[in-house]
């Protein structure tokens, strides 16, 4: 409105890397690797015309799947899939939560706080296949090997979350309870687990479902449950057996997606 | 009750949040902490409770030198000692009660307490407090469904459930509305009477802190530059404490301010003494 504007400021976002020359190197760089990564990926294309008919038939047992004829098998597998899961949950929500708070840099001394975050750095640098390789050698096959497996994984998740949680809560309620005179132990069960209730509910119930479907891995490996079963059927080429064993698993992990929605849409 | 002896903290980087401060309180006095922002207000009360570890100096609370104290013996100390923050403080994902129960956890065992079995006795002292700030029908309530007022209630109560010999009050009005501000400093006031608790309020708020507490110490820089009772804060007072500044208003509000609240208080005493005999003892 006014009569003489002042003349327009230029203004811009100052770049992430200031030097342009150093900038546009990076970029050119990183599209001259991806060129270059891209041209070494040799592909096969007798293969993989030979592979597609493989498939096709794979994705058609899906159209009929059949569940009759190895039903005993896979009810087996199964129960012994579920019952993994849920004990190895169980046993690592309890041995995660200690590590967890143990873990957490503003609640306990510096000595236990690296060796908590030494455990959690060894059960996450571990994957589920390894592990479950190893403890299959150690204990035999069977749902045995696969309990120790998920709860062990298990502990990486659960306490590095948590940990991560307690790290964030609020300060001034913690730092009210301390003022109480209030003993460690009643300090924590006041003054933080309160805090992260509702995440560490989240988070259990986000790892039960990964621990179904990573049941059927371990399985896989030799560590029992319905991976097994689902193993035994492809190595037989009854891709309709496999097609009934995937959506049933399809079918638990959507169920379970649904109740833990349900809980987490409660508890608030 | 609080001995205060040559109380001096100095911060890992150097900075000097106290110097040299000796101040003693007797039981039943308030004393409004005032000063500018980065005082050492803040700092004074938590080298109390040692939230913040002091440098040097004494600070005795009783018979009890605090300095020192370590372990189980610190934590001794402070159920004698209520705090009373500016935020609250509460834990929101706790009911009313459970938050002013967790003022009984210095004497209560873990597993009781975790288990929420608390004795007897420390849930009649939790009603009984819940009665004195009145609320009694917000028992069972979250605490993040209260309102700022009734959340410092809850926060008074749970100093007072632990039958502290002391309350160490850090700017309790700073998040309120004016009127709720009054409502809370009076419950402090009064509260302290009643038990004959010594009390330090640090607050912001100069004429607040004139309409209300008996005594008044001024903290610059971390020294004490004023220590007296609140009328005999003048200008030159105002001005020793936090610089030049033109101080006539504030000082004219303030008094204008304890004509006020005189009055609402008479009258509220008024209103109480005609209620319960035990009131009238009290008003008396």
């Amino acid at each position: 409105m006014s009569a003489n504007p002042a003349p327009a400021r230029r203004w811009r976002p100052s770049p992430f890397i200031a030097n342009p020359w150093l900038r546009y190197a990076l970029l050119a760089g990183a599209a001259l690797y991806l060129a270059l990564a891209l041209g070494s990926i040799e592909v096969n294309w007798a293969r993989l015309s030979d592979g597609w008919a493989r498939g096709l038939r794979f994705v058609s047992g899906f159209l009929e799947p059949n569940f009759s004829r190895r039903w005993d098998d896979i009810v087996q597998g199964m129960i012994e899939s579920l019952t993994m899961t849920v004990t190895s949950t169980v046993m690592g929500i309890a041995i995660s939560v200690p590590i967890g708070i143990g873990a957490a840099r503003n609640v306990v001394p510096r000595p236990v706080y690296f060796m908590c975050r030494a455990i959690i750095a060894v059960s996450r640098s571990l994957q589920e296949i390894i592990v479950a390789i190893l403890l299959v050698a150690m204990v035999g096959f069977g749902p045995f090997a696969g309990f120790l497996t998920l709860s062990f994984a298990t502990i990486g998740f659960l306490s590095k979350l948590l940990a991560e949680d307690i790290e964030d809560i609020d300060p001034a309620p913690v730092e009210a309870i301390r003022a109480t005179g209030a003993p460690w132990p009643s300090l924590i069960a006041f003054g933080v687990l309160p805090q992260v209730a509702p995440r560490l509910l989240g988070l259990s119930l986000y790892r039960l479902d990964i621990n179904f479907r990573e049941s059927a891995v371990v399985g896989i490996v030799g560590a029992g449950g319905i991976g097994a079963t689902l193993n035994t059927a492809i190595d037989r080429y009854e891709f309709d057996s496999a097609a009934a064993i995937l959506i049933l698993i399809i079918a638990i992990v959507m169920a379970s997606e649904y109740i833990s929605g349900l809980v987490r849409g409660r508890v608030k | 009750m609080l001995t205060i002896a040559g109380l001096s903290k100095r911060y890992a980087k150097g900075d000097k949040a106290l110097e040299d401060v000796s101040l003693s309180i007797p039981a039943g006095q308030v004393v409004g902490l005032i000063g500018p922002s980065g005082a050492g207000k803040s700092t004074l009360i938590r080298c109390v409770n040692r939230l913040v570890e002091p440098t040097s100096g004494s600070i005795r609370l009783g018979d009890t030198e605090i300095t020192g104290l370590g372990g189980t013996g610190l934590r001794r100390a402070r159920r004698r000692m209520g705090m009373i923050f500016q935020e609250y403080a509460l834990v929101e994902r706790l009911t009313v009660m459970e938050n002013v129960l967790s003022g009984r956890l210095g004497y209560v065992g873990f597993w009781r307490a975790f288990l929420r079995r608390f004795p007897q006795a420390d849930i009649d002292r939790a009603f009984a407090v819940l009665d004195r700030v009145g609320l009694l029908d917000h028992v069972d309530k979250r605490a993040d469904q209260l309102s700022g007022g009734q959340r410092q209630r809850v926060g008074i109560a749970r100093a007072l459930v632990q039958e502290p010999d002391i309350l160490l009050v850090d700017e309790p009005t700073a998040s309120l509305d004016p009127k709720t501000s009054r409502q809370i400093m009076r419950l402090i006031v009064e509260v302290c009477a009643e038990r004959q608790l010594a009390a330090i309020v640090n607050i912001h708020d100069v004429a607040l802190a004139q309409m209300f507490v008996q005594r008044i110490i001024g903290l610059k820089a971390g020294r004490i530059v004023f220590d007296g009772p609140p009328d005999a804060l003048d200008t030159a007072a105002l001005t020793a404490i936090y610089g030049e500044e033109d101080w006539s208003r504030t000082i004219r509000e303030a008094e204008d301010d304890a004509v006020e609240e005189a009055a609402a208080q008479d009258a509220a005493r008024l209103v109480r003494a005609q209620a319960t005999p035990a009131a009238v003892a009290r008003a008396l």
